[in-house]
């Protein structure tokens, strides 16, 4: 079974303290081709979480019978087999958006956030927890693509959630700068997303340092229980 | 043999001395584009500079930095004017306050403020803004056209319609579609005989602005401020690609002259190229730079998708700077020169 203390702890690993886009800075690819608006993203880091659950609890299971030498190709091939499953059930069911987001769904086999948890987590880590880890870790991914997708639309377009309708038919983009915002280009291009991604990464580390002052001016508090 | 009298050890000028006798050998270019094109550019001055002002005021406040020192050392109102002679004459006032607070915020102060930028902020504002509003960007004032000195600043601000017969090419893109368009057909000759839109020997109008960034370019090689390698460098290679293209094809390419006096020619070698943190400060590195800073210009805009490569050749030999320089390290004061 799993801890309070070790749930906390992966929880905090994938969200905020080893978040895959910007303290791993993995995945980089679908980070700057899919954010230009906050629903590829949020869609796109939707498949990775269910790829990632279930190719870490798959790992985890197997992780005895595995041979150390050959278990990169055999890593793969499990999660070659969830993204196939995970590209025809987008294709069935999510068409529109499919098209959109197009080669990235299979891509998510190469994705090195995959592999890394499967690698770095689940081959030494019992089911249960793996299953968590996969889970977090996407949902650090959630969290930063659709922020850097929000920021993106918004400062290309004025509009927020475009392509809301492509995921549910009935609900329109919201256009929040009037209607003759003249759009600012470059934030919808490769360009726009580093430079955004790294205002975040600088956000992230000065939230770190701020956090780090307050607990050096009160050095008497316990340090937090936790495995890295 | 002359003998000066003392003192013998001078001062190195500081970097407001610098930045003001940079200032002062921009008005002669700055002098005939008001007079030639409109009064509008002394309005887009004035915006760049507040842009600039309030922009760096900020990051120095967020930063914790003193704010009477940086802000009087002249170098955001630089990069100001450089940034309102680069944006055509009736941008909208916006445009230009977004790139030059872009220069002075992203290019700038990010990357850890005066002497630590690699890449020149003003460019990289030029390239911001001509790849994020590539329409708004490519409107210059077509010649022919006069507006009063009203109507100009009406239409910087937005109070009058921006309709597009003011708005033309540049006379170098202007070429390069003609040519384009003509297929084989239509030769320079021929198009630069047009005393509309053509002069003397450059865009009409346009070629005496540029031989006025060529007087205060002269004015600040004589005293000291640059030195002559960057820009004989840069002019050296464009003259000497766009004359060999020429004299292959004198029907098809434009003379080195024409080129040498269009868009950022002139002022991309004096005022940009020869940028002491951006650019090179081996003597052998900055021929390398300026050479490499010309070829690219040329090469950018003749074959191209923009209207003038000057702003793109800049920030690319900003890539390459440090390593040029790392290469073209001068020997040591009595060694032997290694290579």
């Amino acid at each position: 079974m799993i801890t309070r203390d070790e749930f906390r702890t992966i929880a905090d690993n994938g969200i905020w303290k080893q978040n895959t886009s910007i303290v791993q800075i993995l995945g980089l690819c679908p980070l700057l081709a899919v954010t230009t608006n906050a629903v590829n993203g949020i869609m796109l880091s939707l498949a990775t979480i269910l790829v990632m659950a279930l190719s870490n609890v798959a790992v985890a299971s197997l992780r005895n019978f595995i041979p150390h030498e050959i278990r990169i190709p055999v890593f793969i091939l499990i999660v070659a087999a969830l993204v196939t499953v995970v590209d025809l059930l987008f294709n069935a069911n999510l068409h529109e958006l499919y098209l959109v987001l197009g080669i990235f769904i299979p891509l998510i086999v190469t994705n090195c956030i995959v592999l890394a948890r499967v690698e770095a987590f689940a081959a030494k880590n019992p089911p249960l927890q793996s299953t968590f880890d996969g889970v977090f870790m996407g949902v650090g991914m959630l969290w930063t693509l659709a922020l850097l997708g929000g920021m993106r639309e918004l400062l290309g377009n004025g509009t927020l959630f475009g392509g809301i309708d492509m995921v549910f038919p009935g609900l329109s983009p919201l256009q929040l700068l009037p209607e003759s915002y003249p759009g600012f280009l470059l934030a919808l291009l490769p360009p726009g997303a580093f430079i955004l991604l790294g205002c975040m990464i600088a956000w992230k580390n000065w939230m770190d340092a701020r956090a780090a002052a307050r607990v050096q001016r009160k050095p008497r508090r316990p340090a937090a229980a936790g495995v890295h | 043999m002359m003998l000066a009298p003392a003192p013998y050890l001078l001062k190195d000028a500081s970097v407001s001395q610098v930045m003001t006798q940079v200032c002062i050998a921009l008005v002669p270019g700055i002098a005939a584009y008001a007079w030639l094109i409109g009064p509008a550019i002394l309005v887009q001055l004035v915006i760049a500079s507040l842009a600039a002002l309030a922009a760096e005021s900020l990051m120095l406040w967020m930063r914790g930095k003193p704010l009477a020192l940086f802000l009087t050392d002249g170098s955001a109102i630089v990069t100001a004017w450089l940034i309102a002679l680069a944006f055509p004459p009736l941008a909208p006032w916006w445009l230009v306050a977004l790139g030059t607070a872009f220069a002075i915020v992203v290019a700038k102060h990010l990357y850890g403020g005066l002497g630590q930028n690699p890449f020149n902020p003003a460019m990289v504002a030029f390239a911001v803004c001509i790849v994020a509003f590539p329409a708004l960007m490519s409107q210059w004032p077509s010649v022919g056209l006069q507006l009063t000195t009203g109507d100009q600043i009406n239409v910087i601000f937005g109070l009058a319609p921006r309709v597009d017969a003011m708005s033309g090419a540049t006379p170098l893109d202007a070429l390069k579609t003609a040519l384009k368009l003509g297929d084989g057909d239509i030769d320079v000759a021929h198009l630069l005989s047009n005393q509309d839109l053509y002069g003397n020997f450059a865009g009409r109008g346009w070629e005496w602005i540029a031989a006025g960034y060529l007087l205060g370019g002269l004015w600040l090689w004589q005293r000291k401020i640059i030195t002559w390698h960057v820009p004989v460098a840069f002019i050296g290679a464009l003259t000497l690609i766009s004359g060999a293209l020429w004299l292959y094809n004198p029907g098809q390419f434009a003379n080195p002259l024409f080129h040498m006096f269009s868009g950022g020619a002139m002022i991309g070698a004096f005022f940009i190229a020869t940028d002491p943190v951006s650019g090179c400060t081996t003597p052998r590195g900055k021929l390398i730079f300026g050479a490499g800073a010309g070829l690219l210009a040329y090469v950018i805009r003749v074959f191209g998708g923009y209207p003038d490569g000057v702003a793109f050749a800049i920030l690319l030999m900003n890539l390459g700077a440090p390593l040029i320089d790392l290469l073209c390290q001068p020997p040591i004061f009595g060694m032997k020169d290694k290579s």
